[in-house]
């Protein structure tokens, strides 16, 4: 997956521009988000305690997260208990080599995977392949990224931005080179290319002896993985192969089997618009003839006990990765989702990925501005981040710099580059305008000349002018106006 | 009641007519206006795109100047800087706490944030009217803005405003509740998607068959209003305000004719 790596991302306004340029992008992710956007809110409508249940998983997420350290304890005792083995991974590198020499132990040179975006967000199929050792992604959109040699655009459905034809051309041309070829005549029919799919990857899972999976949720109390999923795909990956290594993120963990009855309600009702998952895997440790007969959990901190360390940006981390935010995302219905430069692009990328991995590279210190801060996401976000909120708070961080924690140290950020002219521009104009008489010599002095205003802006305002009229000056502002007339009660006609 | 108008430095400085329908409006509800000359900007272009520290002392002065026990209210024709002072203020306490400087910034802006309004939320909440006796004969479609719809938690006041104003047809927005593609600096920092998204919504507007748009904040309607003269539309951005306090004798001339907006005694007998 040559085009797998986000290293040396454009900033985000660049590489949106050419997807707004891109009309049957513009119309696949239009369409796709749309429908989705439609059935969540009326799934989320049938629940009357709607707002109860958004509340109940904040907070439930809240306190996992300020008692991290107790709840990923007890889940490492109970994994263990039930025969399981748990390794700790503080970046993607030792998250890596971890796997791979599990993988390695068990003499395999392949294995299947069920999405993980874990492990997306490691890199784990470029080191498996490094090692001599291939990734078979079984999730369907999955699978179209990987054979399309891609990128996901989206959490849930990673290949939204491809319609049924461009799918039918990637199977054709690359199902050979990966296992089962496509059937001849292939058609772009939703039937055809599921089938095509289902027997490429069939043989995938009756050979393979190793599987790799993330977790939706681990179960502190019992040590239970849980994976929901629509396909089923997971579900045998989960349960044919010998060994199973998952690979998850440290703020996964609830405290109880009680805590699930939360989100098994909200996740699916806000990503695919279903009552319930159709298929919700849950494993706990390994039993005898059943399953797998070796489990590691591979428990990932690459960034995040960091971000715990922001008292604002720290709710990021309550996450479920249900995608609403992604679909009622008006940037990036724009944009795509292969802008944001992330495997977790929208509205939660946005936020969630100049955490992780810092704001020093120029599309990190890009992606806090990829939002007009309509707050829709905030709206329908089932653990109710406030993502506009941190958004702000973030590109304080950004062109003011300040104190972060990286790798478990406290340091203090320079600004990031390219914000010296916007910062001594929005310091002269909190000069001004903590002087009435400044902003009102401003203002005379625009209505003077303002028969002599260009069509366009200079400077960082062309932007402006490329697309939009500026507005007419006025004669006169209204504080001048006031003055004169007293809200008009001295002079009857207010000119 | 006494109400201090805070216009905002946008409104000040680009839309006056704004300014003056809502003195003629509330004027003609019986409210006594004041526009405290010493206002400036409430800070919230600097919060929005991560100059916290230098937007505190606007928000400081802002409560200096609107503080006062005089008023009995504050209230503004601009939903996002409405939110401003209501969200963003109380936050801005409260991370300045946070940061160890006390709390001094909480206490001194805490005054302004119970009793600043938007003008749709202060009509309907406040004086309790949703007829202003407004005349307007006009296809008139409402852009709900974002901080407005979302911040403030606006809803049905601003369309209940105009579904009582004599001779106004409201047709419904498509996409209504979509951003607009506006955002601050947004417009500038994402300059391709922005414009993208403003077509978007002038197109929406042009099916409805509507002369005007309206909503309750200038800065989403100079995007959008640049957007449609861009693109040579046949719909106007109007603000909600000028709407309101038409009546049949400065609509009879011309729309621009709210700009003639007087507060004349006579023409506040207006019919209604
Ligand atoms: S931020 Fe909220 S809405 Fe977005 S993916 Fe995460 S849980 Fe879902």
């Amino acid at each position: 997956m040559s085009g797998g790596t986000f290293v040396g991302m454009p900033a985000f306004p660049e590489a949106a521009r050419e997807a707004v340029g891109d009309t049957t992008l513009r119309a696949n992710l239009r369409h796709a988000t749309r429908t989705i956007r439609d059935k969540r809110a009326k799934a989320v409508a049938e629940l009357a305690d709607w707002a109860e249940l958004r509340e109940a998983g904040k907070r439930v997420k809240d306190h996992t997260l300020r008692h991290l350290d107790h709840y990923l304890v007890r889940l490492e005792e109970s994994v263990v208990r039930a025969g399981g083995t748990v390794h700790w991974a503080a970046d993607a590198e030792e998250a890596n080599r971890v796997v791979a020499s599990l993988v390695k132990a068990t003499g395999e040179t392949e294995v299947v995977k069920v999405k993980s975006m874990a492990t997306q967000e490691i890199g784990l199929n470029e080191a498996l392949a490094a090692e001599g050792i291939r990734a078979y992604e079984t999730d369907l959109a999955e699978l179209i990224v990987q054979l399309g040699d891609d990128r996901p655009s989206h959490i849930l459905v990673p290949a939204i931005h491809r319609n049924r034809g461009e799918i039918r051309d990637i199977f054709e041309r690359e199902m050979g080179s990966w296992g089962r070829p496509a059937p001849e005549g292939l058609t772009d029919s939703p039937g055809e290319l599921a089938e095509a799919a289902r027997r490429h990857l069939r043989e995938k899972f009756l050979r393979a002896k190793v599987g790799i999976s993330g977790a939706n949720f681990m179960v502190a109390e019992t040590g239970t993985m849980v994976v929901v999923e629509s396909e089923g795909n997971g579900r045998m990956c989960l349960t044919l192969p010998e060994t199973l290594i998952s690979v998850v993120g440290v703020e996964k963990v609830v405290p109880a089997w009680r805590d699930l009855e939360i989100f098994l309600q909200t996740l699916p009702r806000s990503s695919t618009a279903e009552r319930m998952n159709p298929y919700t895997s849950m494993w706990t440790g390994t039993t005898d003839e059943d399953g797998p007969s070796a489990f590691h959990l591979v428990l990932l901190d690459n960034g995040r006990t960091d971000t715990l360390a922001d008292e604002v940006g720290r709710q990021a981390l309550r996450c479920i990765r249900c995608s609403a935010c992604l679909n009622v995302c008006p940037v990036y219905e724009r944009a795509g989702g292969h802008a944001y430069g992330s495997v977790y692009p929208g509205p939660i990328g946005a936020i969630l990925s100049p955490q992780l991995r810092g704001t020093r590279s120029e599309i990190d210190a890009s992606l806090p501005y990829a939002s007009s801060l309509c707050g829709a996401c905030y709206e329908v976000c089932p653990v109710a981040i406030d993502i506009p909120e941190v958004l702000v708070h973030l590109r304080e961080r950004v062109v003011q710099g300040g104190a972060v924690t990286r790798h478990g140290n406290r340091v203090t950020l320079k600004p990031a580059k390219g914000h010296a002219a916007e910062r001594a521009a929005m310091r002269a104009a909190g000069l001004a305008f903590a002087r009435p008489g400044v902003l009102r010599l401003g203002q005379r002095l625009a209505s003077r000349t303002r028969r002599l205003h260009p069509r366009t802006l200079p400077g960082p305002g062309r932007a402006w002018s490329a697309a939009r009229e500026l507005p007419k000056v006025p004669a006169e502002p209204f504080r001048d106006w006031w003055q004169r007339t007293r809200g008009g009660t001295t002079e009857g006609n207010g000119k | 009641m006494r109400v201090a108008l805070f216009l905002t430095c946008v409104n000040d400085t680009l839309y006056p007519d704004t300014g003056r329908a809502v003195v003629k409006l509330l004027t003609r509800l019986g409210v006594e206006v004041d526009f405290p000359m010493a206002q400036t900007c409430c800070g919230q272009a600097h919060y929005n795109t991560g100059y916290r520290h230098q937007a505190e002392p606007l928000a400081r002065h802002f409560s200096d100047v609107f503080g006062a026990d005089a008023y009995d209210a504050i209230v503004t024709p601009s939903g996002s800087c409405g939110a401003m002072v209501r969200e963003a203020y109380p936050r801005m306490g409260e991370r300045a706490r946070a940061e160890g400087r006390g709390g001094g910034l909480a206490r001194h802006l805490a005054p302004v944030v119970p009793k600043t309004y938007e003008l749709t939320e202060f009509l309907v909440d406040v004086l309790g009217v949703t007829d202003v006796g407004a005349y307007y004969p006009h296809k008139v479609t409402y852009h709900p803005t974002c901080h407005g719809l979302r911040s403030l938690g606006l809803g049905e006041r601003p369309a209940r405003l105009l579904r009582a104003v004599k001779g106004l047809e409201l047709v419904e927005l498509p996409g209504a509740e979509e951003c607009c593609g506006f955002g601050g600096t947004f417009a500038v920092k994402n300059s391709d998607v922005s414009a993208a998204m403003g077509v978007d919504k002038v197109r929406h507007a042009e099916s409805t068959g509507a002369d005007v748009l309206c909503a309750a904040d200038n800065s989403c309607l100079a995007h959008i209003g640049g957007t449609m003269a861009r693109l040579r539309s046949g719909v106007r951005p109007v603000h909600i305000a000028e709407i309101l306090a038409s009546t049949e004798i400065s609509a009879s001339t011309s729309i621009s004719a709210s700009a003639e907006i007087s507060a004349s005694t006579d023409e506040e007998e207006s019919p209604s």
